[in-house]
């Protein structure tokens, strides 16, 4: 599904992350761990197309992220890769169901008004639709995050620290509704993550040494 | 979910400053267009009233004086001259027709205007209904007369002493209503017309043999029957003692050299609101870029290109500008549309609130231009931005 190799990225002269190797396959469900720093972030966003690795080659279901120009690779993004940030980022003016509305649009696509229905249902927040984002819990925020990481059927699913805030219940739910979603969208799922909770709930690990840290 | 849509939402979430954005851009575009729309009127009527009228002769007085009261029936005249000094103007060969005007009394504000026929022919008015006067105290009534006065060809009214509203009425002029004359959009739509006889009957109280001796006209308006009386016709009526010639068409350009002095500093005031209001939507826009980097940088991250990020903002400032230009040229219009409520000594010239002009478009042009300008350097800002790193910082 996904494939890296070689891959190094240097802010300056710090070395942010390091991936000689990495081969996940479709269907997979994958944590990322590593302390805070190792540069889980930063693999997240290469893996997005969003920072281009200083070296190395990134393939995500066939496309090769390096032969692509920039706005070819935001165009690849909106169809193929579904993104909940650590701060869950919904735009502020715009009520739930806008949100998800807006994601189909940056994506190129038409608005599939039953999809962002079905998809508030299924995550549950859709007695919220015509909330802004101020007027939400954290949990119901992170819910439609998950629903418009999925809106657009993308191949990978990329999750950062998605339980960071929340407490063992919460943890738990959220990330059975992430690998719910991701299941049915029959999406890759990575999620980067330093939370020990969550080691069991996926089934596959990789993890960055911690020295990436300070290495030069 | 279109872009302009976001911007909607965006300008929705902070209403106050919207709304000063809107308001001070509607604000400097309506007086910047009321202007427009003023002066051109006015300059259009200014020139039609004065069409075909080469000279105007009157009493001692300052020329700009007798124009005024002559051929815009705006100011007071300077004092009568003799009828006998029309008789002469008529038989002077350069001069092709002379009407006179006898005035001095006035109905409901409106002059009433003791002439000859002629006059009505010379604006182009026809009759909307009745016939012109032929008996001492006919009136015919310019269409704005009949409207304000809600009189008809049949009906009387009573004319009182002076050009000005309130003075005192005659008891012993009682005018008859023979006709009311079709709009013209001169000045003729404001006055009342009636025989010289009939002023003289008004005015004279004396034995008709003693009074026909004195007989008197206010002004005379002349046409040439050659353009060369230009050259020598003004300098003779002036060297006549108690003449006094003027010419409309330079009298009128002097004037609106003033006018247009006193509208080019309204104007220029309306343009520093125009930009101060695009200096304020620039800082509303800057302003909210520090909070909103992390909506674009997940708009980024959703699969929006920089320039797409980038068109966000400037559709915002483009919606913004947009709204403001509109509501002002509305406003504009309304204005000029409300003036004889607001200032009923300049009623005729609301016929601008009707009329779109070209320049109006290039007022809609300049909006535009602010809302670009405005938004060059918050859009340059979004087109940018590190996403990465901002979506890393959160």
């Amino acid at each position: 599904m996904f494939e890296l190799s070689g891959v190094l990225h240097r802010y300056g002269a710090v070395t942010a992350v390091e991936v000689p190797e990495w081969r996940a396959a479709a269907g997979d469900a994958w944590l990322l761990a590593g302390q805070s720093g190792s540069g889980k972030s930063t693999l997240l966003h290469i893996l997005a197309g969003l920072t281009r690795p200083t070296v190395g080659s990134v393939t995500v279901n066939g496309t090769d992220l390096a032969a692509l120009s920039e706005s070819a690779r935001d165009r690849w993004r909106g169809r193929n890769v579904g993104l909940v940030p650590q701060r869950l980022h919904l735009v502020a003016a715009l009520d739930v169901r806008d949100n998800l509305r807006l994601a189909q649009t940056l994506a190129g696509l038409r608005v599939d008004d039953d999809r962002v229905t079905a998809l508030l249902e299924a995550v549950g927040v859709i007695e919220f639709s015509r909330r802004l984002p101020s007027q939400l819990s954290q949990g119901q925020a992170q819910r439609v995050a998950i629903a418009r990481s999925v809106i657009n059927r993308p191949a990978l699913v990329l999750a950062d620290e998605p339980t960071a805030n929340l407490d063992d219940a919460h943890a738990a739910q959220a990330l059975e509704l992430l690998r719910g979603q991701a299941i049915e969208a029959r999406a890759t799922l990575v999620v980067a993550s330093h939370d020990a909770r969550v080691r069991s709930l996926l089934p596959n690990l990789f993890a960055l040494p911690a020295w990436n840290v300070a290495a030069i | 979910m279109n872009i302009f849509r976001l911007a909607f939402a965006y300008a929705r979430r902070r209403p106050l400053s919207t709304l000063l954005v809107v308001v001070m851009l509607a604000l400097g575009v309506a007086t910047v267009a009321l202007t427009l729309l003023i002066a051109h009127e006015l300059e259009t009527r200014l020139t039609r009233d004065a069409e075909g009228i080469d000279l105007v002769v009157g009493a001692k007085g300052s020329p700009l004086q007798i124009v005024l009261a002559g051929v815009y029936h705006a100011d007071v005249p300077p004092g009568n001259i003799p009828l006998s000094a029309v008789t002469a103007l008529r038989g002077n060969p350069m001069v092709a027709q002379v009407i006179p005007l006898a005035l001095g009394d006035s109905f409901q504000g409106f002059r009433i205007v003791g002439t000859e026929p002629e006059l009505v022919a010379h604006y182009g008015g026809a009759l909307e209904a009745g016939e012109l006067w032929s008996l001492p105290l006919d009136a015919v009534l310019g269409s704005d007369v009949a409207r304000a006065a809600k009189l008809r060809a049949g009906d009387r009214f009573t004319g009182s002493h002076g050009l000005a509203e309130g003075g005192g009425q005659h008891a012993d002029a009682r005018y008859s209503v023979t006709g009311v004359l079709a709009p013209t959009g001169t000045v003729l739509d404001r006055l009342v017309l009636t025989s010289l006889a009939s002023v003289w009957a008004v005015h004279e109280h004396h034995g008709e043999d003693e009074a026909n001796a004195r007989r008197e006209v206010t002004l005379a308006l002349v046409r040439y029957r050659t353009p060369l009386a230009a050259a020598s016709l003004p300098r003779a009526i002036n060297s006549d003692t108690a003449l006094v010639a003027a010419s409309p068409a330079y009298e009128t350009a002097r004037l609106l050299t003033v006018f247009g002095a006193g509208v080019d500093l309204v104007r220029a005031f309306a343009w520093l609101l125009v930009a101060a209001s695009t200096l304020m939507l620039f800082v509303a826009l800057a302003q909210t870029l520090d909070e909103r980097r992390y909506d674009l940088a997940i708009m980024r991250a959703l699969g929006a290109s920089r320039a797409q990020v980038a068109f966000v903002l400037l559709a915002e400032s483009l919606f913004l500008a947009a709204v403001g230009t509109l509501l002002g040229i509305f406003l504009a219009h309304a204005a000029a549309a409300a003036l004889p409520w607001w200032m009923p000594q300049v009623a005729p010239l609301a016929v601008a609130a009707r009329q779109f002009m070209p320049e109006e478009w290039a007022v809609v042009g300049l909006a535009i231009a602010v809302g670009i300008i405005a938004a060059l350097w918050p859009a340059w800002r979004a087109y940018r931005l590190d996403v990465a790193a901002t979506l890393a910082e959160g």
